[in-house]
Order: structure tokens, then C-alpha cells, then sequence
């Protein structure tokens, strides 16, 4: 290439390319590498800041509230990823049979999810009100005395999960339905005609069909969900008694209540490194399960 | 990942054009958008059997009740929260509830704006989304433009570096970018709550893939021509882009609209507050006071719902561009 063509190339990348990686290096990569450094570090963003290596991390593992948090973390996962993945896909399978309004279903089981979560919080902490709410009210109607929700340590959780669980639906019922109308309808009527039944034809065709989209939806609600926090924090704040108390929740008191920044930097890379783990050993297993299928 | 999508433009001309009423294999994103408008573009999978048994049967009636049970849980919450923003304190703590607002008030809304400089809420938020929604459509579109068009040395290296972002949770960078704008002095401004909003590898990531799939044609006339890639990008890709710009925009809008973490740590000043924070920081003073809570979720609601009507195709849309394909 000629050096004039060279010169401007390189003031296009100028142009279009620098804004963007000037934005990305200084609001993602460069706070990333600095919450590492800080990790390593006691500051409270007045005094000086000293070295403490890794006090913090060790600090970290051993603290209750933190493992507390931790096991909260989890407990929310375990109640709300197979809720919200079954659900959808149950609701994905019926919208995709022939019916009519289903665009208008699908937009409804929609709304919740650009609701912000502060409006949906709100609204699920009045719903699940143990006198007056209309969750305790419905059950109270098949005669079932509804627990006290948030304000039991025991069924706080749950209530958590519910209201996620009840917003993220519809998200993952549109990916899983794009997915389903992404599967060649050759295959349906092949086994049709060879007289499978609606039960052979969902697993041996839709099931490993849908697979990609499967481990697509489990990924980013993993992922997403290591991340629990708004709902939390306008629901409960934690409570009651740490029932409720997530990692991220930890982060942000550790950081902006007790100004530990270098503690709540290194809580956020226990998380970050969580999430990684789990992301990589769900893509090995990904890629196990492809190969003993091909 | 890596790989030039353009090759496809070919292979799937050639493929056999099948039962779909175009000479190619409809996109997943195609489809998704085709099934908001009904499906009628694209038969469902069921067609063959559908075909068979005309009229009600019981799997459809059983298909029917669930879903339509489904929208009623979706939609009740909200039906109670507009219908417990119109009652007196009197009648919402009543067992059994009633629906109906009897007697129906406009007051809860009053002491919503009396109690919390709404407007503002509403003005900032308004300000804050739309800035970084812009900036980060056009950053996005310039910067995948050009990790899509222009080879230079370390584009696969720097694209990975773009990819490796999206697998930090945001939590990370919390502490840094609060510190950061501490020592610039930008806690409680509007640049600090634009700013790490208008940047993000997903948009970029987007936008490539979309140019990777433009054939080169169009631009290869403007190239002979003597334009370079700045002009070729604003006067003539940037417009073909416009529905994967309107994907872009709508996610972002929406994100940066119900964005909550990071406002609640910029931001200690009532009137720096965005909507779902002023929202938040309502339940300080009203604790109880659902008819009140519920004005505001209300009031928190309705725009976002109104953008939700008029974007939803394009929401669908880029829901399924993600990252299946």
C-alpha cells in the first residue's frame, strides 16, 4: 500500500475507531485493571492508601457476611435459573403452535421486562404484602395462609426469586421462541409421516435442536444473575437478617457504606472470578455434550 | 466468530430455495421479526399438523387457558399498581381487596409531585438517556465500521480485548469510575452518569457484524471514486445501517432508562436524581404509604411502556441478534 494510502487509513481509524477505544480504555479496561491494583490495597478514599497484598481476598473468605452473601447468591440462582428457564420454554412451545394473537401475547409476557426494576420491585413488595397483599390474598382464597414473605427470613428469598422470575420471563420466551422458528420444518414433517408421536418429536427433534439456544439463555441468566442487586436492595436491602444479602450488595455496602474500597474491589473479583469459572465450565460441557451427540 | 460473514451472501443464493418465499434461508432475526407481525411470512412448525385437524381441539383449547393465565400474571401487577395509585389509604387496607377505586383520588399522584421534584426526575432522565443512547449509537457504528471495513495491525487483537469486556461484570469497575469521578469532581453531574453509559463492546460487536453482512459493492463504487472510509462511512453506510442502529438505540435506551446501580452512587443530590432512583428514594418518606409508592411506580412506568409500544419490533429483532447467530 502506498504511503499516502497508509496516512489515510490511519487517520480513519483516527476518526472513526479512536473515540471509541478512548471511551472503552477509560470508563472498562482501565477501572478493571485498577480495581485489581486496589484489591491489594486498604483505602478509604480520604486517608493515605497502603499495600496490604492479599489481606483483602483473604479477608474476604473468611468473612460470614460475605459467605454469607455468597450462599445467598447461589440459593437465588438455584430457585430462580431452572423457574425461569423451564417457564419460558414451556410458554415459548405454546406460542409457537398455530394460534392466533400470539403477537399480542408474546408482547405482554414482554412488558415486565422493560419495566425498570425499581417499578417492579415496588410493586412486587406491595403484591406480596403478607396482610394486605394480593398474593397472600389468592392463597388465602384456596386456603392457604400465606408466609410473611420479606419480613421472614425464611421466605424473604422466595419472594425475591418470584418477582425475577416473573420479570425475566418474557425475555427468555422471545429467545427461545426465535430459536424455535429457527428449526427446519422438513424435520417435523418427516417424523410425521414416519408417525412420531408430539412427545418423540420434542425430544428428538426440538430438544437437541433448541440446545444452542438452551446453553445461550442459561449463560447470560448465569451470568446475570451472579449479578442480583436492584431487586434486592429496593425490596429488602438484605434483610431481614441477612436473608436476603447478596454478593453485589456486599460490594456496594463495603464500598459506598463503609468506604473499604480496596475490600469491596477485592469482593468484586471473588464475584468476577465466579462467574468466570462458571461460564468456562459451562462452555466445556457445552462442548462435551456436542461431541458425544456428533 | 473471527470469520468474514460476507462469503454467505454467495453460499446461501446457492442453496435450494425450499418452502420460504425468498432464495435464501429467512435469518433467525428475520423470523423473530416475521412472528411479531403474526408469522405470516414464514410457515410455524406445526403447519403440517394444523393442516390436519381444522377447528378447536383440546390441545389448543389446554394452549389457550395457559397462555392466557400467563398474560393475566403478567398483567395484573400492574393493573393493581394503577388501581392502588386512585385509592384512599381508607380502602387499600381492606381484606378482601377490591379492584375497583372506590372512592377514586388523583391525590396519591398530588403528593407525588408535592413530596419529590418529579419534573426533574423525569428531565434528568430524559437527558441522561438520550445523550448516551446517541453517543454510543454513533460510536458503536463508527468503531464496528471500522473493525468491520479497514484492515490494520492488531484489529483481531483489539476486537478479542473489545469481546473480553463484555464477561466483566459491571460491579468491577464500580469502585474505580466512582473514584475516578470523585478526584474529577463529577459526582452528581450529568457527565458522569452519560459517560460510562455511552460506551460498550456489545453495540460495536452488533454494528460490525451488520457492516461484515453489507456487500461491499455499493461502497467499493464510492472508494473508486476517491472517498475514503470517513466519508464513505457518514454519507453512505451509516444510513443502510439505520435498522441495526435502531436496534442498538432501543437497547440502549431502555438500559440507560432503568439504569439504577450506578445513579445511586453518582448521585446524592435530590435534583441530580434519575426517575427509577427519585422512584426509589421515595420509600424513605413513604414508607407504607403504598396508594403514594404505587403514583410514583406508576409515573415510572408509563414512558418507558410508551417507548415499549412504539420499538417493539425492533426490540424483538435485535433480542434475537444477540448472539445465536
Amino acid at each position: 500500500m502506498s504511503p499516502a494510502a497508509n496516512r489515510s487509513k490511519y487517520l480513519a481509524l483516527a476518526v472513526l475507531l479512536l473515540p471509541s477505544l478512548a471511551g472503552m480504555v477509560v470508563f472498562l479496561m482501565a477501572p478493571v485493571l485498577s480495581s485489581l491494583v486496589l484489591s491489594f490495597s486498604q483505602w478509604d478514599l480520604i486517608g493515605e492508601i497502603s499495600w496490604v497484598g492479599i489481606d483483602n481476598y483473604v479477608t474476604a473468605l473468611a468473612d460470614p457476611a460475605v459467605l454469607g452473601a455468597l450462599r445467598n447468591t447461589l440459593t437465588f440462582i438455584l430457585g430462580y435459573l431452572p423457574s425461569v428457564v423451564l417457564i419460558a420454554l414451556g410458554l415459548a412451545l405454546l406460542l409457537n403452535r398455530r394460534i392466533r394473537g400470539r403477537v399480542i401475547f408474546r408482547a405482554i409476557y414482554f412488558v415486565p421486562v422493560v419495566t425498570s426494576w425499581v417499578a417492579v420491585s415496588l410493586i412486587w413488595k406491595w403484591l406480596l404484602n403478607p396482610q394486605y397483599g394480593l398474593v397472600n390474598f389468592a392463597l388465602g382464597a384456596i386456603g392457604i395462609k400465606g408466609p410473611g414473605w420479606l419480613f421472614d427470613p425464611a421466605w424473604a428469598m422466595t419472594g425475591v426469586i418470584l418477582t425475577s422470575v416473573w420479570k425475566d420471563i418474557g425475555f427468555v420466551t422471545v429467545i427461545y421462541l426465535a430459536g424455535l422458528q429457527d428449526i427446519p420444518e422438513p424435520l417435523y414433517e418427516a417424523a410425521a409421516l414416519d408417525g412420531a408421536t408430539p412427545w418423540q418429536r420434542f425430544w428428538s427433534i426440538t430438544f437437541p435442536m433448541l440446545a444452542p439456544t438452551t446453553f445461550f439463555v442459561t449463560t447470560i441468566s448465569l451470568i446475570s444473575s451472579f449479578q442480583v442487586f436492584d431487586q434486592v436492595w429496593i425490596m429488602t436491602q438484605g434483610g431481614p437478617a441477612g436473608a436476603t444479602s447478596v454478593m453485589v450488595e456486599q460490594i456496594y455496602k463495603n464500598a459506598f457504606s463503609y468506604y473499604k474500597m480496596g475490600y469491596a474491589s477485592a469482593i468484586s473479583w471473588v464475584l468476577f472470578a465466579l462467574i468466570f469459572a462458571v461460564t468456562i465450565a459451562q462452555n466445556l460441557l457445552q462442548k462435551k455434550l456436542d461431541r458425544s451427540d456428533g | 466468530m473471527g470469520e468474514p460473514a460476507n462469503p454467505t451472501v454467495t453460499t446461501e443464493l446457492a442453496k435450494p430455495t425450499g418452502s420460504f418465499p425468498r432464495n435464501r434461508e429467512p435469518l433467525l432475526a428475520e423470523r423473530a421479526a416475521d412472528s411479531v407481525n403474526g408469522g405470516s411470512r414464514f410457515r410455524g412448525n406445526d403447519s403440517v399438523l394444523a393442516r390436519k385437524r381444522r377447528g378447536v381441539s383440546l390441545p389448543d383449547l389446554l394452549t389457550y387457558a395457559i397462555l392466557i393465565a400467563g398474560a393475566v400474571v403478567m398483567l395484573l401487577p400492574f393493573a393493581w399498581m394503577v388501581s392502588t395509585s386512585l385509592k384512599t389509604a381508607g380502602a387499600t387496607f381492606v381484606t378482601p381487596p377490591n379492584w375497583l377505586p372506590d372512592p377514586a383520588t388523583s391525590d396519591n399522584y398530588a403528593k407525588v409531585f408535592d413530596s419529590a421534584p418529579v419534573g426533574q426526575f423525569l428531565f434528568n432522565s430524559i437527558v441522561v438517556s438520550a445523550t448516551s443512547t446517541a453517543l454510543m449509537v454513533l460510536f458503536c457504528a463508527m468503531s464496528g465500521y471500522a473493525f468491520a471495513r479497514i484492515p490494520f495491525r492488531g484489529r483481531t487483537v483489539l476486537f478479542y480485548a473489545y469481546l473480553a469486556t463484555l464477561m466483566i461484570p459491571q460491579q468491577v469497575t464500580l469502585t474505580p469510575l466512582f473514584i475516578i469521578m470523585n478526584w474529577l469532581g463529577w459526582t452528581n453531574s450529568y457527565q458522569a452518569l452519560i459517560l460510562p453509559a455511552s460506551f460498550g463492546a456489545f453495540g460495536t460487536f452488533l454494528l460490525r457484524q451488520f457492516f461484515l453482512r453489507l456487500p461491499r459493492e455499493i461502497e467499493e463504487a464510492a472508494f473508486i471514486d476517491g472517498a475514503g472510509y470517513v466519508r464513505i462511512f457518514f454519507t453512505i453506510a451509516i444510513h443502510l445501517a439505520r435498522p441495526a442502529l435502531a436496534t442498538l438505540a432501543v437497547f440502549a435506551f431502555m438500559a440507560s432508562w432503568n439504569s439504577f446501580l450506578w445513579p445511586l452512587i453518582i448521585t446524592t443530590d435530590t435534583s441530580m436524581m434519575t426517575l427509577p432512583l427519585g422512584l426509589s428514594a421515595l420509600q424513605g418518606r413513604w414508607t407504607t404509604d403504598w396508594n403514594v409508592l404505587m403514583a410514583g411506580a406508576v409515573i415510572a412506568t408509563l414512558p418507558i411502556i410508551a417507548v415499549y409500544v412504539f420499538a417493539q419490533r425492533f426490540i424483538i429483532k435485535g433480542l434475537s441478534h444477540t448472539g445465536l447467530k
